[in-house]
C-alpha cells in the first residue's frame, strides 16, 4: 500500500477529531441552551461523528460507490419510518 | 463501471463494480445494513415512546454520563487500534498487528465490564432510588433493550476479533479478513456514538 504512511497519520487525526467532538457534545449539555437547540446540536454532532467513522475507519471514502449505496439505504429507510409514523405521533 | 469492457471489447476479464477481493466486504456491508435497520427501528421506537410519554426522567440525571463518556472514549480508541492493526498487517508487521489487535479486544472487554458494572449499579441502586423499574417504566425498558442489544454486539465483536487474531497467527487469515472484521467493529462503535447521544445525552 503506497498510501499507508499517509493513512496512519490520518487515523490519528480522525481519532483526535472524534475525541474533541465527544467533549463538545458533553459540553453542550451543560450550557443551559434551549432544549430544541441542544437536540439539533447533539444530533448534528452525533451524525458527524458517525459519518467520520464510516468514511475513514470503514474506508467508505476510498471504496467503490456500491458499498456506499448499501450503507446509505438503512438511513433512508429510517427516515421513511419516521415520516410514516408522524401521523401517529401527531394525530389530529 | 463497464467502461473497461466497452473499451477493450471484452478481451480482458470484465471489470465488475466490485473486485473479488471486496466480495467479503460487500457481504459484511449487507449484513451491517440489515443490522442498522434493527438498531434504527429500536432507536426510532425509543424516540416515539419517549415523545408519547407524559413523564420521562432526564436521562443524564438518572444514568449519569461520566462513566458512559469513558465507555464512548474506550470504543473510539478500540476503533483506532483496529484500523492501526489492519494497517500493520498490510505492512506485514505481525508483531505490531498482534499488539493493536490485542488492544482492540481488550478495549471491547473493558467496555463490557464497565457496562456490567453500570447495569448492576442501575438495577441495584439508581432505579429503585428514582422509583423506576425495568418492567414498569418505558424509560428503563427502552434503556436496557437498546444498550443490551448493543452490548450483545460488542460481545459478538470481542469473540469475532479474538477468532480473527488467532486465525491470523495460525496463518489462515490475511489482511482482507481483518478488514472485514474491522467493518463490524467500527459499526459497533458507530452505533454506540448514536446510542450515547440519543439515550444518554438528549
Amino acid at each position: 500500500m503506497s498510501t499507508t504512511a499517509h493513512s496512519h497519520h490520518n487515523y490519528i487525526k480522525i481519532f483526535i477529531i472524534l475525541s474533541v467532538l465527544t467533549v463538545i457534545e458533553i459540553g453542550v449539555t451543560f450550557l443551559g441552551l434551549p432544549k430544541m437547540l441542544i437536540a439539533v446540536l447533539l444530533i448534528t454532532l452525533a451524525v458527524w461523528k458517525a459519518a467520520l467513522v464510516a468514511m475513514h475507519f470503514m474506508h467508505l471514502k476510498m471504496e467503490k460507490t456500491t458499498l456506499s449505496i448499501v450503507a446509505i439505504i438503512p438511513f433512508i429507510l429510517c427516515v421513511f419510518l419516521i415520516l410514516m409514523l408522524l401521523p401517529d405521533i401527531y394525530p389530529h | 463501471m463497464s467502461e473497461a469492457v466497452a473499451v477493450h471489447g471484452g478481451a480482458e476479464p470484465a471489470e465488475t463494480p466490485l473486485t473479488p477481493e471486496s466480495w467479503g466486504k460487500l457481504g459484511m456491508w449487507l449484513f451491517l445494513a440489515g443490522d442498522a435497520m434493527s438498531f434504527g427501528g429500536l432507536i426510532v421506537g425509543y424516540g416515539i415512546l419517549r415523545h408519547a410519554s407524559k413523564t420521562w426522567p432526564v436521562p443524564a440525571a438518572v444514568l449519569g454520563i461520566n462513566l458512559t463518556a469513558l465507555m464512548t472514549f474506550l470504543l473510539i480508541v478500540s476503533s483506532v487500534t483496529m484500523v492501526l492493526a489492519l494497517a500493520a498487517l498490510q505492512d506485514g508487521d505481525r508483531a505490531k498487528f498482534n499488539k493493536f489487535m490485542g488492544g482492540t479486544i481488550l478495549g471491547g472487554a473493558i467496555f463490557l465490564g464497565l457496562q456490567a458494572y453500570e447495569w448492576t449499579h442501575l438495577i441495584g441502586h439508581t432505579l429503585p432510588h428514582y422509583n423506576l423499574s425495568f418492567t414498569k417504566d418505558l424509560f428503563a425498558t427502552t434503556f436496557f433493550v437498546l444498550t443490551g442489544f448493543h452490548g450483545m454486539h460488542v460481545t459478538g465483536g470481542v469473540i469475532y476479533n479474538s477468532c480473527v487474531l488467532a486465525a491470523v497467527n495460525r496463518g489462515r487469515y490475511q489482511a482482507k479478513h481483518v478488514e472485514i472484521a474491522g467493518l463490524y467493529w467500527h459499526f459497533v462503535d458507530l452505533v454506540w456514538i448514536l446510542i450515547f447521544t440519543f439515550v444518554y445525552l438528549l
